[in-house]
């Protein structure tokens, strides 16, 4: 099947064709946008049935031969994270063509949109070290110059803070991936995983440990959190969501599980690492989350808290505690993008972020407040909505390891979840109707159209959990426990 | 011996992005880091005595260096410089809001 290149290729071609077309007319540029991501988001549900009945697709640019070549892998993993990428990629675009009409240079801003998609597709397709790096490095930065669009004083400062650290992430990255090459010799992950198998070594740690901090530092697990809650908060509404809901776990997460899982092969020490490092960001997220009287900001530090949950779940590395993980990735996609475009309709309809100075706002934006209501529920892990299943596996998995301790402490994080989502929920959208805040209108209709397609996948993934955990979890979760194996399915085949 | 002075220029750029209060000198940390990890890739395909890679008649069997890294490191140098360039032009609109380069001053946000 040759659809693979066309999820690099097509957004690759729309950034600059995009951007071209924006000069003479702005209408234009919306409408390639949206159906540039509309059908990519089709060709990732396309590829479910015939995936399914092959189990793995390989392609070999240019048609060298797997060590040699660049191949890309599409599996059971990567298509996973691709519906996940352009389904939120499609909703954020549709969302941004209301909301970013107070900005200039909206062409500019398709196209670094795109670009950053081509680079998360990219990121999860490709099967070899450098090419990771080169397509990581795309998104990366167009991600810093969508965090500076608004080039206000605390966006720009924000995005230097996020550049920096993306930048030292970067570098530490490639140093890793030299180190790899002249160790093995090759670049291909999974010739690769070949050679490494079995082998142990000083090297082999540092460069272990070397990834772990330049993707930790991507992902935002917690001692490497410190730009999430500042670059997050000041983009655009629709790119906070892109930010928050899939680009930390496209070039952060999804890159640890694997090379973590597929390359080196996880072991005991390494799952402790997982275990631990997600412990402390679930919990310092949550509490950190708490305090914050900023809608976004608040928003962002629960970011980092669900990262960690999605840690612990893998870390545990049972069929449960996989699965789950795997789970709350796609519903963490599907609420934190929902909840950062509500809080953008908030910003766009009342100018405010401040939680304190909202009040009543349920009244005068039904589509929003309702929608908002249904994030909060599912984050917090209400049944029957989607988080409330993905949570519940979680927690099986660590029972089943035998993780009393830190199931205890799942249990109690999704309550300190419930309690600050219960904040926003009281502070914005119910009681009395804030100063100021009469003639506050509901937001245009594409804006609403977005919210609630959000909406109704948060409680259609809780409803039908099932059919989802059949058709397109069980066999990411496949590709996980396999391990090593992932190497001879593709220099096999 | 070459390789731990390769190491030593990343933690230079290291201490410098870690340490330094002006941002043009982050700058600078971040690019010296970025040419340490070059360096390291040019001299993990560097051979002694050995010949660039081209085939040709008579000499097929030559000691050539390894090409690859080369080729990656023109790639990296390549990303570096956009890099670069988002990054200056950053601390050129930085400067325009704030009208200084001191991170101690920046600071609106908290945290």
């Amino acid at each position: 099947m040759n659809l693979v290149p066309l999820f690099m290729a097509i957004p690759l071609g729309a950034a600059f064709i995009v951007v071209l077309l924006g000069r003479f007319k702005e209408a234009v540029s919306d409408a390639v946008a949206v159906i540039v991501s509309l059908i990519l988001t089709i060709l990732s549900f396309v590829l479910i049935i015939p995936l399914s009945q092959e189990g793995i697709f390989v392609y070999r640019m240019g048609r060298w031969i797997p060590p040699w070549g660049i191949n890309l892998v599409l599996d059971g993993l990567s298509l996973l994270m691709l519906i996940i990428i352009n389904l939120v990629a499609f909703l954020a675009i549709l969302y941004s063509v209301s909301y970013m009409k107070k900005f200039t240079a909206k062409s500019t801003y398709y196209g670094l949109f795109l670009l950053m998609v081509a680079g998360m597709n990219g990121v999860v397709l490709t099967g070899d070290f450098f090419n990771l790096f080169v397509f990581l490095e795309i998104a990366a930065i167009a991600s810093y110059a969508l965090v500076a669009f608004g080039v206000e004083a605390e966006e720009l400062e924000a995005s230097f803070k996020y550049m920096v650290m993306g930048s030292v992430a970067s570098v530490l990255i490639l140093f890793s991936i030299g180190l790899i090459y002249s160790l093995t010799g090759s670049l291909n992950m999974a010739h690769v995983g070949t050679i490494l198998q079995g082998q142990n070594g000083n090297l082999i740690s540092f460069s272990m440990i070397l990834f772990l901090a330049g993707f930790g530092l991507k992902a935002a697990i917690m001692p490497f959190h410190a730009w999430l809650p500042d670059a997050h908060p000041s983009a655009p509404a629709p790119i906070s969501a892109m930010l928050s809901g899939v680009l930390i776990k496209a070039l952060g997460v999804y890159v640890l599980l694997r090379i973590f899982f597929n390359v080196f092969g996880m072991n005991i020490q390494l799952s402790w690492i997982f275990m631990i490092l997600g412990c402390l960001s679930m919990v310092g997220g949550g509490l950190l989350a708490i305090k914050q009287e900023d809608f976004k900001r608040l928003l962002a530090y629960s970011s980092i808290s669900q990262i960690g949950l999605i840690m612990l779940g893998v870390g545990c590395g049972n069929y449960w505690g996989i699965l789950g993980a795997l789970f709350h990735l796609f519903n963490h996609a599907s609420f934190k993008a929902l909840l950062f475009l509500n809080s953008g309709a908030v910003e766009y309809s009342t100018g405010t972020r401040e939680l304190k100075k909202m009040g009543g706002l349920s009244k005068a934006m039904p589509f929003t407040g309702a929608t908002s209501t249904i994030g909060s529920l599912s984050i917090s892990g209400i049944p029957p909505l989607n988080g409330f299943w993905s949570k519940l596996f979680i927690i099986m998995g660590l029972v089943y390891a035998g993780r009393y301790v830190l199931a205890v402490i799942t249990i109690l994080v999704s309550v300190l979840t419930l309690a600050y989502y219960l904040k926003v929920q009281r502070y914005a959208f119910f009681g009395k109707l804030g100063e100021g805040l009469e003639k506050v209108k509901e937001v245009p209709p594409l804006m609403c159209a977005s919210m609630v397609a959000l909406a109704i996948i948060c409680v259609g993934a809780g409803i039908f959990f099932y059919p989802i955990m059949k058709t397109i979890l069980e066999p990411a979760v496949r590709v996980l426990q396999e391990g090593i194996g992932y190497s001879n399915l593709i220099l096999g085949g | 011996m070459l390789f731990f002075l390769c190491f030593a220029l990343f933690l230079i750029g290291l201490y410098c992005v870690l340490i330094k209060k002006n941002l043009l000198k982050i700058v600078m940390g971040i690019i010296i880091m970025e040419y340490s990890v070059n360096l390291f890739l040019i001299m993990v395909g560097y051979k002694a005595g050995a010949v660039a890679p081209i085939v040709t008649a008579g000499v097929e069997k030559a000691n050539f260096v390894d090409p690859l890294p080369q080729a990656l490191v023109i790639t990296a140098i390549v990303i570096g410089i956009a890099t670069l360039a988002l990054m200056v032009a950053l601390c050129m609109r930085v400067y325009d809001r704030y009208k200084t380069f001191d991170i101690t001053k920046i600071r609106r946000l908290r945290g």
